[in-house]
């Protein structure tokens, strides 16, 4: 397993702000910014609500089950850490609980991926601090 | 909308300057603005001294660019390199008219992005999603290109259009960076950058510099070329999913839609009175999604309204007469807004479009502005 300093793409900055997203998914969760107020889900995390700015934001886990909304293949690396997986490809999703999220297609993905086709969260071990929430389709 | 200032007809762009686009290390961000300033100011025939507001965007300082022109002016505002800057810089300008704030503002834009390398993405637009390797805005033009495709059936082949069409303009204008024309079938060969976008659908980077130099309609009337006034304005800003860099799940059809029916309304005008639209082109896909915003077209309809050579001169709707970003200079909306100027004078020579009394400018981009220039 790499760690940070022999791992060759970008790894996430680490706030107090995005901590437990990242704990979250090494545990094997996926988890969004829930507001303790008024229960909005939201994603990436804020430091208030953005519905009614409250500062009391707590973390949830959500279902793991979204749409696919659209996704494109990189044939440009912009990081030298991507040059040797060109061309890549990028998705986004819609979590079932709403928010969106860009991320990659995980493991065991067959065929053409279809715009609007239903996925699931799998989680990829990046390095030994680090595991990426990606997603194929059902 | 009683409880705004009517703007129409308040504001006029009495001076416009372009410098030379290309890679130029030998100068700098101040030296191509002096340029386009000195030209801007020469095309009107202003003393210089009697500027009194400064607009500056992508450029490092405003105040050594004020030492650098000789100018104190009463009146200054910075905007930076981004390309959604254009026009809101031009509206606030025409508030700052309007209000009194300054009688004569020089609206000065910069880019040495060529010469310095600039690569928009990665390491210096570092963002929450860089671990999964998604950067650079034409990556999300590709994502929203991808599912407007899904969505309504829109083709490359119809994207191509956008880009043969502003080629075909760049080829009429002596300045533009790219010129030699080029057909659906190159589009559809070219390399791909991050697919299904190619390098025909993604703007040039280039060094270059705008100038624009506006006063009152009043003022106006005191210097060498006609005035062209400022007659409808509008904005509409989306900033839900931020995060996501010059993205939007929707194409900004809402925030597209409400700034042209704002700026429509001012002027007293609709789409059929529009003799040439000047849309900011950063990736072929926006000009898709600004028609479908602006309701030149139904929604979905972008692809097949473009077909044909929809856009070029002499068509359905002329676009980007100077070649756009895509294929003239990528000035960020600044040389657009200066081509409406010029198609308004008629100045524009072979890629003249006839009767252009009203020529509008959109952006469909996360701050989403139109603007409606008319014969003074």
């Amino acid at each position: 397993m790499p760690t940070a300093s022999n791992y060759a793409k970008p790894l996430p900055r680490l706030t107090p702000l995005t901590q437990p997203f990242w704990d979250h998914a090494k545990a094997g969760r996926l988890a969004v910014q829930a507001c303790g107020e008024c229960g909005d889900l939201h994603f990436p995390p804020s430091p208030v609500c953005p519905k009614c700015l409250s500062a009391k934001q707590e973390w949830r886990t959500v279902s793991g089950r979204g749409t696919l909304m659209s996704w494109v293949v990189f044939h440009r690396a912009y990081w030298d850490g991507f040059k040797d997986e060109l061309p890549y490809p990028v998705c986004l999703v819609e979590l079932a609980e709403g928010p969106l999220l860009a991320t990659n297609f995980g493991r065991g993905m067959t065929g053409e991926p279809k715009v609007g086709a239903p996925v699931h969260v799998v989680f990829e071990p990046a390095t030994d601090a680090i595991t990426l929430p990606q997603f194929v389709v059902d | 909308m009683a409880d705004t200032i009517d703007l129409k007809n308040t504001a006029a762009v009495i001076g416009v300057g372009t410098t030379r686009y290309g890679s130029f290390p030998e100068t700098d961000d101040y030296g191509l603005a002096a340029e386009a300033f000195i030209t801007a100011v020469g095309d009107c025939g202003i003393n210089k001294n009697e500027v009194d507001g400064l607009l500056v965007c992508r450029i490092p300082y405003y105040a050594r660019m004020g030492e650098i022109l000789g100018l104190n002016p009463r009146w200054t505002m910075t905007l930076p390199g981004h390309g959604r800057m254009s026009g809101m810089g031009i509206i606030e300008a025409a508030l700052a008219l309007a209000t009194g704030r300054a009688r004569y503002v020089a609206l000065l834009y910069a880019n040495i992005g060529r010469s310095r390398r600039v690569n928009y993405g990665g390491e210096e637009a570092s963002g929450f999603w860089d671990p999964w390797g998604l950067t650079s805005p034409g990556a999300t033009h590709a994502m929203m290109f991808r599912r407007h495709a899904a969505l309504y059936g829109t083709t490359t082949r119809q994207l191509a259009e956008v880009s043969v069409a502003f080629r075909h303009h760049a080829s009429l204008n002596p300045n533009a960076v790219m010129r030699v024309p080029i057909t659906i079938d190159d589009h559809e060969n070219s390399r791909f950058i991050v697919e299904p976008l190619r390098l025909l659908d993604y703007c040039l980077i280039n060094d270059g510099a705008v100038c624009m130099i506006m006063t009152t309609a009043e003022r106006a009337r005191d210097f060498k070329k006609p005035p062209v006034v400022i007659a409808g304005v509008g904005g509409q800003e989306s900033y839900d999913n931020a995060s996501i860099a010059n993205f939007d799940i929707d194409f900004w059809y809402e925030p597209t839609r409400r700034a042209g029916e704002e700026a429509y309304a001012m002027a007293g005008i609709s789409h059929s009175d529009i003799a040439a639209l000047m849309c900011y082109d950063n990736f072929s896909p926006t000009v898709l999604f600004a028609l479908e915003g602006l309701g030149f077209c139904p929604r979905g309809e972008s692809g097949r309204f473009v077909e044909g050579g929809a856009l070029k001169v002499g068509g359905r709707l002329p676009m980007n007469t100077d070649g756009g970003h895509l294929s003239n200079s990528y000035m960020q909306g600044w040389a657009l807004n200066v081509e409406a100027v010029r198609q308004v004078r008629g100045e524009c020579g072979p890629r003249q479009v006839r009767d252009a009394e009203l020529v509008q400018f959109v952006e469909a981009t996360p701050c989403c502005r139109s603007i409606i220039y008319a014969r003074g």
